[in-house]
């Protein structure tokens, strides 16, 4: 039997906000290596806010043919581009962009997050010839869109190759990414080659995993292991144990307890902006994955992969939460907070109900923008040197560095509120509509007890969250008088990001109703 | 049962809520006021020092004018049309969910407005003096705009979700109050105090709003109200024991009331407003709104009896033995909640009771903290009244203001609360079912609480007004201390004045008022049905007399007391039950036995921590976390590889699981 090779039929318009990111990163690379020094930056500016801005403008002009028909199969088969890929795309896009702003910003004196010749050893000679020098390297921008793209394609995958292949584009750029901090930079390359080992070890089981399917559908197609669940038999463990390695795979992504380990200590090394970056973009991407296979290849196995998935989504909450309320440093807190957040998601993914997408979606939008706010405002909170006139170095990570900060700073404070509200789910923020939508979707699928773990839990995060606004704005700040903390000045861009992030959370707080809709509209996964 | 009976006509006439028109589709105006009010103070800040406060008391004037304006207007409207429903906005819609933002405005609502913008009002302007010297009076202000607002938004709110957003915002500007002075720590640690143990409630309230959610897939009012009239009892009393929860927190009721006589550390304004008239009462408001759930569950009505008559005798007990002017109208405020939560627990005979004695009881307890703020005010912000004594002559209107309050709490007709507390008293020994223990243990309590509560409030009276001076000036004593300094007690400004003297004439005549002809309680018929009364086990003027009788006497014991023989500067070491009741009867060590031990217990060993030293207190303040170091070490340490057996021992456990399930 010989194969014939079929060139499949390329959609380009459907695939244009996949195609302007990479592109954009594509032609980064090629500016980095031509263009002279002093217009690299602008030019790498112009490129990945450019390209992000115009894939959400191919975004919004795709959304109406896709909520009239539902999405299209593109590529043979290889990607999906139904209305749950596009809605995740289109957040992953806008959350992207805001990232990027945080990426780009630089201070006073021309210093953004990250080491100027990322490539040189910590303290060696090169180092100091190339500080001498003033190279600079700007690769950020493009491993940034790079991985953007990896993650635009995540949750449109439609077989487990293409999967595993947006996988691995998502996450090589950002184990480079962790390891790029300009301050605290052994801290920031051991975050890195953690991030890389364990992911690379997340990766061979989800790879076992995909075998083990394809042993049990002959296909990787996700569709085609669809039908198979209804019509093979005898080959049940080789589906059950590949459903649970993938599942792995992604659980790692999002950070999900067992499988969280790296998450604080990733964090708290990588430059703060990329955490904000990836905390947000990277659990959305592997999220929206995780629903696409959740939902068109699982309702199959309800009793047989779920029950774990419950288990897995109760002690993500459980863990997240109570780690998170013992953490001093501030980097760390939100890191486990976003453990907790990932196990809140997980019981709207397992809902398994229509209305679990949309609120996985949205859940998934407002915990984004927080923690891109949050993580831009840490990255602005400086220490100061002992001294008269001391210069501002790495960011002030421990909590006791954040006494009386609200009072010297009542703005850049008041939105780091309104994002740690967010994130506890008080009411008027969107963080309450979130987690409001996804446990009424839970209660909607039945599951009572995982909603009442979830209600224990979010209760019990206040604390840490409030503990820190207590701090903010009701303690003095400890020791000398001068203060050692302060907040930098910069080109302004992270301000605006913070402002786009506060302002969004408090409306989709107030009137969530017209995002709502727009998500439900889209929320129906094509095979 | 009888109880389930009785509220047949509640239910059909709850049920039905007309969409607002006219003047009631303004009904928003009320939370907008005060909201924009807090919004101008808050944004303009500094600039708005000179005339923030004026800003504030007009915004809930304001209010008040709006509210009274609906108030006179529901009056002319026919029976049937007094429970409108205004439509705001289309607030959530996911999936099968969606909720309208809406406010729902009834007799019951209205009545609520009507206290807390009145009352709400007059502490705006008595904290216009007040707060004078403080540098911070535009942003306190700001922070009682917000909770006026938040507190019209709870009452106001036509869903249970609407109504926990007013909730938690009553408890945020309750926290920012009562920490207002937070450069002082026990402020701070009070303020903590109170909003951990309302999470407690609020867990409480967030379960039971899951639970109506998933059994009647909607939280409005109007759809709940309408299903629960038949739905499964058992899920009825989960609801109603969960929304119970939430209203002991927020109503400092057992097991949940040990916040409240912290959160005197407050200016004493917001104790008279939060914490005597309004947002303490928000329990009460939330049994009597939720009377149709509570009509299918007999047995979550009954706990609602018994933890109100716990509580109003628990904290008539306490009140005894406290010598902070403060803690003991706390103390009171907690008994007298009791007193409206037994009332709402008798069901659909005492929920207009309840309400009615809330009014009323805004009233002069608002009263009496204003007049404890003036005494403070005269008296170096002394608060123990082992340390007054004999003020009487220098603060004569404070005196008499506070008098009428005294004998309004104590129940001496004709005075306000004598019409509130005598029905809830009646109705006790009139439990729906008509036989059995209940009437007799409920009555019995209520009685006695009614004798307690005079002697305690009597002692208090006693001590600050009259006896001999107890404090330094003109008294030699050793305990003094040289840099005390000389008291020279005055009367308070006219703007502080006027607003105790208002409040002591509602406590002279409101009382009598609404209950002439049973007008409060018709004016709440429309939303609670009509309720035919079924007789006492005992004859009427038996138990009013019973209860004149025990008044006195309690008032007598502390005249004998505390008034014709000498009171101690320094409090005696007293009995038992005296130490115990200073100490709260002991609330906070079984709370931290019960609660907060385990709750370290699990942290300690679920965490396994850091390898960083991990701090706790949010000061910076090193605490070492013991006991599970070692294991801590193991298992968040740093290294790859022992990450990497985690993960491995993960996907194992979970593999094995799916596996074993299967087969």
């Amino acid at each position: 039997m010989t194969a014939q090779f079929v060139a499949p039929e390329i959609a380009w318009a459907q695939l244009l906000p996949v195609i302007l990111v990479l592109g954009a990163g594509v032609v980064g690379v090629l500016v980095e290596a031509f263009a002279p020094q002093r217009l690299r930056r602008p030019l790498q500016l112009v490129l990945a806010l450019g390209g992000t801005a115009a894939a959400i403008v191919a975004v919004a002009a795709l959304w109406p043919q896709t909520v009239a028909d539902g999405g299209t199969v593109v590529l043979g088969g290889s990607m999906v581009l139904d209305g749950p890929a596009l809605a995740l795309q289109g957040v992953v896009a806008a959350l992207g962009l805001v990232g990027l702003l945080v990426i780009a910003d630089r201070t006073e004196t021309g210093e953004d997050a990250f080491a100027p010749s990322a490539a040189a050893v910590p303290g060696s000679d090169y180092e100091e010839v190339a500080r001498r020098r003033g190279l600079a390297q700007t690769e950020i921008f493009p491993l940034v869109l790079f991985s953007l793209g990896g993650m635009m394609i995540f949750p449109a995958a439609g077989d487990l190759l293409t999967l595993f292949v947006a996988l691995e584009v998502l996450s090589l750029p950002l184990y480079l990414l962790a390891g790029m901090a300009r301050r605290r930079r052994l801290l920031s390359q051991e975050a890195s080659l953690k991030y890389f080992m364990l992911g690379a070890f997340a990766s061979a089981f989800f790879l076992f995993g995909a075998a083990l399917l394809y042993g049990f559908a002959g296909s990787v197609r996700l569709s085609d292991i669809t039908v198979a669940v209804g019509s093979v038999t005898g080959l049940d463990p080789l589906l059950i144990a590949g459903s649970v390695l993938v599942l792995v795979g992604l659980l790692f992504k999002v950070g999900a307890v067992p499988f969280h380990a790296w998450t604080p200590d990733v964090y708290q090394g990588s430059p703060t902006p990329i955490t904000g970056f990836m905390a947000a973009c990277t659990k959305i991407a592997a999220f929206g994955a995780m629903l696409r296979l959740v939902y068109v290849v699982m309702p199959g196995l309800e009793w047989d992969v779920m029950p774990v998935l419950w288990g897995v989504a109760a002690l993500t909450m459980v863990v997240g939460t109570v780690a998170a309320i013992v953490q001093t440093d501030v980097k760390r807190m939100l890191g486990y907070s976003s453990v907790a957040h990932a196990g809140f998601i997980l019981v709207g993914v397992v809902a398994l109900t229509q209305s679990g997408i949309t609120s996985v979606l949205f859940y998934l939008l407002v915990y984004g923008l927080a923690t891109i706010g949050a993580f831009a405002v840490v990255a602005l909170v400086r220490e100061v040197n002992a001294g008269p006139g001391g210069a501002v170095v790495a960011e002030a990570t421990h909590l006791s560095q954040w006494a009386g900060l609200g009072r010297r700073h009542p703005v850049l404070a008041g939105s780091f509120v309104l994002f740690l509200l967010s994130f506890a789910g008080i009411p008027l923020t969107a963080g309450f509509i979130g987690k409001f939508t996804v446990f009424s979707a839970a209660v909607e699928g039945g599951l009572w007890w995982l909603v009442v773990v979830g209600v224990l839990a979010s209760a019990a995060a206040v604390f840490f969250y409030v503990r820190l606004v207590v701090l903010m704005f009701f303690t003095e700040p400890a020791g000398p008088d001068a203060p050692t903390t302060t907040v930098v000045r910069t080109d302004g861009l992270s301000q605006v990001a913070i402002g786009v992030a506060a302002v969004a959370t408090v409306a989709l707080g107030v009137v969530p109703g017209p995002v709502l809709d727009a998500l439900g509209d889209v929320a129906v996964f094509i095979p | 049962m009888t109880s389930a009976l009785a509220s047949v006509p509640a239910a059909a006439a709850a049920g039905s809520a007309i969409p607002a028109t006219g003047v009631f589709e303004y009904a928003w105006l009320l939370i907008a006021l005060p909201l924009a009010g807090a919004a101008v103070l808050l944004l303009a800040g500094r600039r708005s020092d000179a005339w923030g406060h004026w800003l504030g008391v007009l915004a809930s004037g304001g209010a008040f004018v709006v509210g009274a304006l609906l108030t006179v207007v529901m009056m002319g409207a026919p029976l049937e049309e007094r429970v409108q429903d205004v439509h705001l906005f289309d607030w959530i819609t996911a999936g099968a969910f969606d909720l309208a933002a809406g406010l729902r405005v009834d007799p019951l609502s209205l009545s609520f407005v009507l206290l807390v913008t009145f009352v709400g009002t007059l502490v705006h302007i008595y904290s216009v003096s007040y707060m004078e010297h403080d540098a911070h009076r535009r942003r306190f202000f700001a922070y009682l705009n917000l909770f006026i607002a938040a507190m019209l938004l709870l009452v106001l709110a036509d869903s249970y979700v609407l109504l926990f957003v007013g909730w938690e915002g009553v408890g945020l500007a309750s926290y920012l109050l009562i920490g207002f002075w937070n450069h002082e720590k026990p402020n701070a640690v009070a303020a903590k105090k109170a909003f951990v143990v309302n999470r407690v409630g609020d867990v409480g309230m967030l379960v039971a709003i899951m639970l109506l959610f998933a059994a009647f897939g909607a939280t409005d009012f109007e759809t709940v109200f309408s299903l629960a009239d038949g739905a499964n009892e058992a899920l009825l009393t989960a609801a109603g024991l969960m929304l119970l929860l939430a209203a002991c927190g927020k109503s400092a009721q057992f097991p949940l009331q040990s916040w409240l006589g912290d959160a005197m550390a407050g200016p004493t304004p917001v104790s008279a407003l939060i914490h005597a008239a309004t947002m303490v009462t928000a329990g009460v408001y939330l049994v009597v709104r939720s009377a149709p759930v509570y009509a299918g569950a007999p047995t979550a009505l009954l706990v609602v009896a018994i933890v109100g008559a716990f509580t109003l005798l628990f904290g008539a007990v306490i009140g005894c033995a406290k010598d902070d002017i403060k803690k003991t109208l706390a103390a009171s405020t907690m008994s007298q909640i009791g007193y409206m939560m037994l009332a709402a627990g008798l069901g659909p005979i005492g929920y207009a009771f309840a309400i009615f004695h809330l009014i009323t009881h805004g009233f002069f307890k608002a009263g009496m903290f204003l007049g404890a703020g003036s005494v403070m005010h005269g008296m170096h912000n002394e608060v123990d009244m082992r340390r007054f004594g004999g003020l009487r002559r220098y603060m004569k209107i404070t005196w008499i203001t506070f008098a009428a309050g005294w004998l309004a709490i104590l129940g001496i007709p004709p005075f306000s609360g004598f019409w509130s507390k005598d029905l809830i008293i009646e109705s006790a020994f009139a439990t729906a079912s008509g036989e059995g223990w209940q009437p007799w243990v409920f009555g019995t309590v209520a009685l006695l609480g009614a004798g307690i509560t005079a002697f305690y409030m009597s002692r208090l009276f006693f001590m600050t007004f009259h006896g001999t001076q107890r404090w330094p000036g003109h008294r030699v004593s050793q305990t003094e201390t040289v840099d005390e300094p000389v008291q020279d007690p005055h009367e308070s400004p006219a703007l502080m004045m006027w607003p105790m003297i208002i409040l002591a004439v509602g406590s002279v005549a409101l009382g009598g008022v609404l209950a002439f002809g049973n007008a409060f309680e018709r004016w709440l018929d429309p939303v609670l049905g009509y309720t035919e009364h079924p007789d006492p086990v005992l004859p009427i003027p038996v138990i009013i007399g019973a209860t004149l009788l025990l008044v006195l006497l309690g008032a007598f014991l502390a005249w004998r007391q505390y008034a014709a023989a000498p009171v101690a500067v320094v409090a005696p070491r007293g009995s038992v039950l005296t130490r115990a009741a200073r100490r709260d009867l002991y609330q906070d060590e079984v709370n931290e036995t019960l609660l907060m031990r385990p709750g370290q217990y699990l942290t300690r060993s679920l965490v396994f921590g850091d390898r960083q030293v991990v701090d706790g207190t949010f000061t910076g303040l090193a605490r070492l976390v013991g006991g599970s170091g070692e294991l801590v070490r193991k298992v968040q340490n740093g290294y790859v590889r022992s990450y990497a057996s985690t993960m491995v021992a993960g996907v194992v456990v979970l593999t094995a699981v799916v596996l074993a399930f299967r087969i």
